[in-house]
């Protein structure tokens, strides 16, 4: 898949949370999220993500913690394995080898060495016959053992972990599917099965969605796709069970919980509403409204004192037991398709695009988290499905970041489509988006393309729209003096109503310093002066109507870029209005840099998606990567970088200001990176490891790791030494970025500092002969290292980075590395006198 | 958890004039008392002096009225044909009038009986006024001359054959005993010296001059004539000033108000304007029933009397300072709020400690309905009669809202014959207003439907389906001819915009698209 072999496609961020039930640590202190490929640890206090747990080759598809060991988990994946974990540290513990796929995991207290996983046995591997398996987990000490003792428990089960559940303690299990409940009891080694009508009354359907078991009691609680909850009693007979109805929810019930203590049933579904109904005196429950978006698992802790909710919009929320939302975990919110191009907000760097239904979700690439979301269309939504809602469809940002423009849509079936055309103004000092303009209605049909004028030194901000009502038009921020009113803030307006032949305008683009208009309407592509709203020029290449339109930037801001609909990629010379040249590709996405030249164009090939990135005016690709992923890609965004990278390689220049992300056609999130980038992410990455269970404050960063460091020099220096960077020793680096007012008085630091200096004048020559040893102790310790590290087990992530960062420092003399040990040596001596005082 | 968003109430632009000062002064005034006179109303002149009596000349009579009265306290009724130009003396004591048969009389404003009879024009007098010394009469005619008479032993004293039109308008000057200007329909203005045999300035005026106006300094001129009110400086030798063309037909009257501040012209296509007489702008408009042929405005501005074709005579009396009071004394709210502030302006001193609490959303009626899903309930809360008579964007966004949450049928079914009536009602009065019409429309078809099977069980409900029947018949006539102006419209601005060739490259002109011409238009949109 890799062809230079420096750039890498990885995934970045964003993977989703709310896969599977959310597993919550006894002490409530973690919480562990199938992710992907990967186990998510995330402190509930923090609500950071503390760990990755990595080694499955496919997607996660269960965690649980394992019974008789409360800081161990095991997840399974479809990759046919179940893994130990000991999720505090992140260390992988043991692999267990099933073979076939595992679609979820379940185990309880009473069958020790087993847990119950659900699997298709047969050879055809039809996904529709699966069976709940026990496996007897051998003992072993060896990293992966193959599991081979495995004994059906029930078949014909479904898929979705919900739907099967241990009760009361492990005495029994209860499964369900489509009509069907099942029971097996283990004493009895029998199951019994209870089948409901299938009521087709009214178009509600009785399908069971989910199934709970009260702690303590024999009841069952099953949802239904009706929104009924059924209480299952006296079930461990045949003949004379009965079920009780609760019905509150409007649609499908989508998860069920009891909660430790078995007071109380929580229940929750696509309305958003939590609700909790008191177990025995049903008709008294509470609701927790519009927690956001659906819910689709509820979790308690194990101490009852916390429910979490995982929700569509791939969030994490965790509630109080006095029902009250106390924080919540959002991932990047990934609808069914992205309707807003992907987008950089200048101020914050951050990704845009459409996220819950009627937001802007703005997304930190750095730090993989979601900064906030703009409610654009500021309606109550209302859950329910089949209902059309706003939607955000288009959205576009001026070049300073100080305008949003977005566009939201409501097709109603028989309906005209009701069109905003909102336009935000961003406020310095609540630092976010205020509504400036409301255009409703600004065209009579679909918008089809937006975009901002971006050069930078035009005093009038202009928007451009192009819809499918065959005109586009140019919006305009009114002068101040338009506006009488003192009060009245200056508003947008119409300034020019474009059409032409009466074609359908497609894309829109404005050159680079906002001289230029191109519109392209379906074969051709229009050129319009911004000033005086002429029509320049006409430039086409027919047969088939231009589907991507893209000015060139800085020294190739002559030409004019565009895909065909006939797999061709042309360039217009607008000097001498004339085709430069062509190539027949089938570009899905053309793409401009615009901190560079280059341009990005993402082609189809055979089923997947091959990537070239050229300059205007060269004939020869920078660089180009054959299938970088299966499928259409429709999505990508340059991303301009924090901080330059200094690769010289000619295939990796072009990612050295700016990075490239894109989604697939599965809304993953990828993005290239260089080998001198990883070593880096490695290095920081290596540097902010630190334990977890004790909050990281400040004051945790000051003193917590030189404590250790007190403790831990006589032991291997694992996990003490660090070397030193460069600019100076960390505990100076973070005297300096501490903030002032959790250090003791600068007078006190002053004279300890000033007195351990005074000590080193003293005596020289111990001090030499000190860091000679050091260094020596430390050669030795790093040969120990690279010993340990072939025996480890760890994700080679760590040991790497390592190894990368104590390659980069050696850049530096004899002399200054002294120095540096010096100073090291020093303000440890110093430090250590202040904690000691 | 995120609170309750309440429905979005849509803002529409405010449509029409912006609220100045001047449209709040000229707006000021009470509903106007209509007088039917038996012809066209040529001239309206107010009485210098007090109570400000005007006289009214219309057909063969001048009446007098009062300020308030309705009924004219005096009528002259000596002519044998048409009067013109019923004026008062400085005094307000003589009246003076031509007429169609050529006669000018001089009337006591206490007598019946003409005093004094003027004969020497030829033809219908259209002019009369006293100089302003009061002792001589100008009188300008259709036998194209002026002439000037003494009133004590009724000889004539000059006459002035300079105009070669007939001669329809003059004034004297109030300054000088000697000076009077007159305005004729071929085009010029002339000013006389009585002094002198001839005139002594001729400005052209461009038009048929139908009305002359002297400032109270003397020093403009204002000449009314064809579509064009005109101004002219008398000190500079009758230099044309400024020139308004905000009439679309002949203008027939001028008047000045507010002590010369602002200046009225009265024109057959039924409007007055006002201007402010700083920068000539136009600052306020009155619109009358037919096409106005004269114009008086009390000392003040007191009451506006306009003359018109048809014969009748509008009279609009200025509200007095309390009545004007009273009405935006409703509007304003009771302080209630006050009572209720108690504690809530304390400011925390630098040491407290600030407990936030949370701020209680407040909800309107509708929106608490709609949080708790009662949607007929809240379409109930809008179609309040407050509500939809004062603020129908209300009860449309509650109804668009409810739309939106899918559940508009529900709300709108199961409704008794009285709150229906109200609903319909509500249609009836907002369906053709295009900010509503969309929603409206489908909510109307959503009523058809659902009450299709009781149609002809109430006559209540069904007289109102009749009259958005009606309603919706004379909007669909209305709209179709609305397309076909805009069709004519849109073929006279495709004839005047020079066609103009479109510069384009090799290839796109070998595809036979090249040589297009863009149909460009500025937009008329409005942004909200």
């Amino acid at each position: 898949m890799v062809e230079h072999g420096d750039i890498r496609v990885v995934h970045r961020g964003g993977s989703k949370i709310n896969f599977r039930e959310p597993v919550i640590t006894n002490d409530s202190k973690f919480l562990l999220c199938a992710s992907g490929e990967c186990v998510k640890v995330f402190s509930t206090s923090t609500e950071e993500c503390v760990h990755d747990l990595r080694g499955h080759t496919d997607l996660v598809t269960g965690v649980i913690i394992k019974p008789s060991n409360h800081l161990q988990a095991y997840s399974c994946s479809a990759d046919g394995t179940v893994r130990l974990w000991d999720f505090t540290d992140g260390i992988l513990i043991k692999t267990y080898v099933i073979g076939h796929p595992i679609y979820s995991i379940h185990a309880s207290a009473s069958h020790e060495g087993v847990v119950f996983v659900v699997t298709s046995m047969h050879a055809d591997k039809r996904p529709d016959l699966l069976q709940l398996v026990a496996v007897h987990l051998p003992r072993s000490g060896d990293q992966m053992v193959e599991a081979r003792e495995l004994s059906a428990v029930l078949s014909d089960v479904s898929s979705n972990p919900l739907a099967i559940v241990f009760g009361r303690g492990g005495e029994y299990i209860a499964s369900t599917k489509g009509l069907k409940l099942e029971v097996y009891l283990f004493r009895k080694q029998k199951a019994y099965s209870f089948f409901l009508k299938e009521d087709n009354k009214k178009g509600r359907r009785n399908t069971f969605t989910c199934v709970a078991c009260h702690p303590k009691d024999d009841c069952i609680a099953t949802g239904h796709e009706d929104g009924k909850i059924r209480l299952w009693r006296n079930f461990n007979q045949k003949k004379e069970y009965t079920y009780s109805t609760l019905h509150w929810h409007h649609s499908a019930v989508s998860s069920l919980c009891f909660t430790p203590e078995g007071t109380n049933l929580l229940s929750g579904g696509i309305e958003s509403v939590l609700v909790q109904w008191r177990y025995n005196q049903e008709d008294q429950r509470e609701f927790l409204p519009r927690l956001g978006a659906a819910i689709t698992h509820i979790t308690v802790s194990p101490d009852g004192s916390l429910f979490f909710t995982s929700h569509s919009d791939n969030k994490i929320t965790i509630i109080q037991s006095c029902l009250k939302v106390s924080a919540a975990i959002q991932g990047l919110v990934k609808g069914e398709s992205v309707t807003t191009d992907l987008m950089m907000d200048p101020r914050s760097k951050s990704l845009v695009l459409n996220g819950k239904p009627g937001h802007l979700q703005f997304y930190s690439l750095q730090r993989d988290k979601l900064l906030y979301n703009l409610d654009v269309v500021q309606q109550e939504y209302i859950h329910e499905s089949g209902l059309q809602q706003f939607e955000v469809v288009k959205a576009a940002f001026d070049a300073s970041g100080n305008w949003l423009a977005t566009v939201e849509e409501r097709k109603q079936k028989g309906a005209e489509v009701e069109l905003n055309l909102k336009l935000w103004e961003f406020d310095e000092q609540t630092q976010s988006f205020v509504l400036n303009t409301t255009i409703s209605a600004p065209h009579e049909a679909q918008i089809t393309g937006m975009c901002f004028c971006h050069s930078t030194d035009n005093q009038t901000t202009m928007l451009v729209s192009t819809s499918k009502d065959g005109h586009f038009k140019a919006w305009q921020l009114d002068a101040q003096a338009h506006t009488e009113a003192a009060d009245e803030r200056p508003s947008w307006s119409c300034d020019f109503v474009g059409a032409y032949h009466s074609l359908v305008p497609e894309c829109c683009c404005f050159s680079a310093d906002g001289s230029l208009l191109a519109v392209s309407f379906q074969e051709v592509v229009t050129v319009w002066s911004t000033a005086s709203w002429e029509l320049l020029t006409t430039l086409s290449q027919p047969p088939k109507a231009i589907r991507n339109l893209c000015f060139g930037r800085l020294s190739c801001s002559k030409y004019l870029l565009g895909t065909t609909g006939n797999n061709l990629l042309c360039c217009w010379n607008l000097l001498t209005c004339s085709l430069e040249w062509s190539t027949s590709m089938d570009v899905s996405l053309l793409l401009a840099d615009p901190i560079s030249e280059n341009m990005a164009a993402f082609c189809r090939q055979a089923g997947s998606t091959d990537l070239f990135v050229f300059k205007p005016s060269e004939p020869r690709p920078l660089f180009s990567q054959k299938a970088v992923c299966p499928g259409k890609v429709t999505r990508a965004i340059f991303a301009p970088r924090e901080e330059m990278l200094e690769s010289c390689e000619e295939s990796s220049q072009w990612l050295n200001r700016s990075q490239l992300y894109f989604l697939t056609q599965h809304m993953d999130l990828m993005t290239f990176t260089t080998k001198v980038e990883e070593d880096r992410l490695m290095a920081s990455s290596k540097q902010l490891v630190i334990d977890d269970s004790v909050a990281m404050t400040p004051f945790y960063l000051l003193l917590g790791k030189h404590r250790q460091q007190d403790s831990g020099d006589a032991q291997s220096g694992i996990s003490t030494e660090r070397t030193p960077l460069p600019q100076g020793s960390v505990a100076i680096k973070e005297l300096l970025q501490t903030p002032a007012h959790v250090l003791p008085s600068t007078s006190f630091l002053c004279s300890m500092f000033v007195q351990s200096l005074l000590i080193s004048v003293t005596e020289p020559r111990e001090e030499n002969k000190a860091t000679e040893e050091e260094m020596e102790s430390e050669k030795e310790e790093e040969d120990s290292e690279e010993e340990m590290e072939s025996g480890t087990t760890r994700p080679e992530q760590a040991p790497l980075g390592r190894h990368a960062a104590e390659s980069a420092a050696p850049a530096l003399t004899k002399a200054q590395v002294r120095e540096l040990r010096r100073v090291k040596k020093l303000d440890r001596s110093w430090f250590a006198g202040l904690l000691d005082s | 958890m995120a609170s309750f968003k309440p429905t979005k109430i849509q803002v529409y632009p405010k449509l029409g004039e912006k609220v100045t000062q001047d449209t709040l002064y000229w707006k000021n005034y009470k509903a106007p008392v209509q007088i039917k006179e038996f012809g066209a109303i040529t001239n309206i002149d107010f009485s210098p002096v007090a109570p400000h009596n005007f006289a009214v000349t219309a057909f063969t009579r001048v009446h007098i009225y009062g300020p308030f009265s309705q009924e004219p306290v005096k009528t002259f009724t000596r002519f044998k044909d048409t009067a013109y130009s019923g004026r008062f003396r400085s005094d307000g004591q003589l009246l003076v009038a031509g007429c169609e048969d050529s006669v000018v009389r001089l009337f006591d404003v206490s007598g019946k009986v003409a005093l004094r009879m003027f004969k020497g024009h030829t033809k219908a007098v259209h002019v009369t006024d006293f100089t302003s010394d009061g002792y001589q009469i100008l009188t300008g005619s259709d036998d194209y001359t002026c002439r000037l008479w003494d009133i004590p032993n009724a000889t004539e004293l000059n006459t002035y054959q300079e105009h070669t039109d007939y001669i329809r308008c003059g004034v004297t000057s109030k300054l000088n005993r000697d000076l009077f200007i007159t305005g004729s329909y071929d085009h010029t203005l002339k000013m006389f010296d009585a002094r002198l045999d001839k005139s002594v300035m001729t400005m052209d005026h461009g038009h048929p001059v139908e009305n002359l106006l002297l400032y109270p300094s003397e020093g403009l001129l204002v000449s009314a004539g064809g579509r064009y009110v005109k101004v002219w400086d008398l000190l500079k030798g009758g230099q044309p000033l400024v020139s308004m063309k905000n009439h679309h037909k002949t203008v027939t009257c001028l008047s000045l108000g507010s002590n010369g501040q602002r200046l009225l012209s009265a024109s057959l296509d039924r409007h007055v304007k006002v201007y402010n007489t700083t920068n000539y702008k136009v600052v306020h408009n009155f619109d009358y029933a037919a096409s106005i042929l004269s114009l008086g405005l009390a000392p003040d501005d007191e009451s506006i009397v306009v003359g018109m074709t048809n014969g009748i005579l509008s009279v609009k009396h200025r509200k007095s300072p309390e009545e004007s009071k009273e009405t935006s004394g409703q509007q304003r709210r009771k302080p209630s709020y006050r009572v209720f502030v108690k504690g809530k302006n304390y400011v925390p001193k630098q040491d407290d400690y600030l407990v936030s609490k949370p701020v209680k959303q407040h909800l309107a009626k509708y929106d608490k309905q709609l949080k708790r899903f009662n949607v007929s309930k809240a379409l109930d809360t809008a179609l309040e009669t407050w509500l939809r008579r004062r603020k129908p964007e209300i009860t449309v966004a509650v109804i668009k809202e409810l739309d939106r949450r899918g559940t508009l049928k529900n709300a709108l079914a199961g409704r008794d014959e009285q709150s229906l009536f109200h609903l319909l009602n509500f249609l009836i009065g907002n369906l053709v207003d295009p900010r509503f019409a969309p929603v409206l429309v489908t909510t109307a078809e959503m009523i058809l439907d659902i009450y299709r099977s009781v149609i002809g069980q109430s006559p209540v409900v069904d007289r109102q389906l009749l009259r958005l029947q009606d309603l919706l018949e004379r909007e669909i006539d209305y709209q179709k001819d609305l397309l076909e102006v805009l069709g004519m419209l849109d073929t006279m601005f495709a004839s005047s915009i020079p066609r103009k060739e479109v510069p384009c490259s090799g290839i796109s002109r070998s595809n036979g698209l090249g040589q297009g011409e863009a149909s460009t238009s500025r937009p008329q949109l409005q942004a909200t």
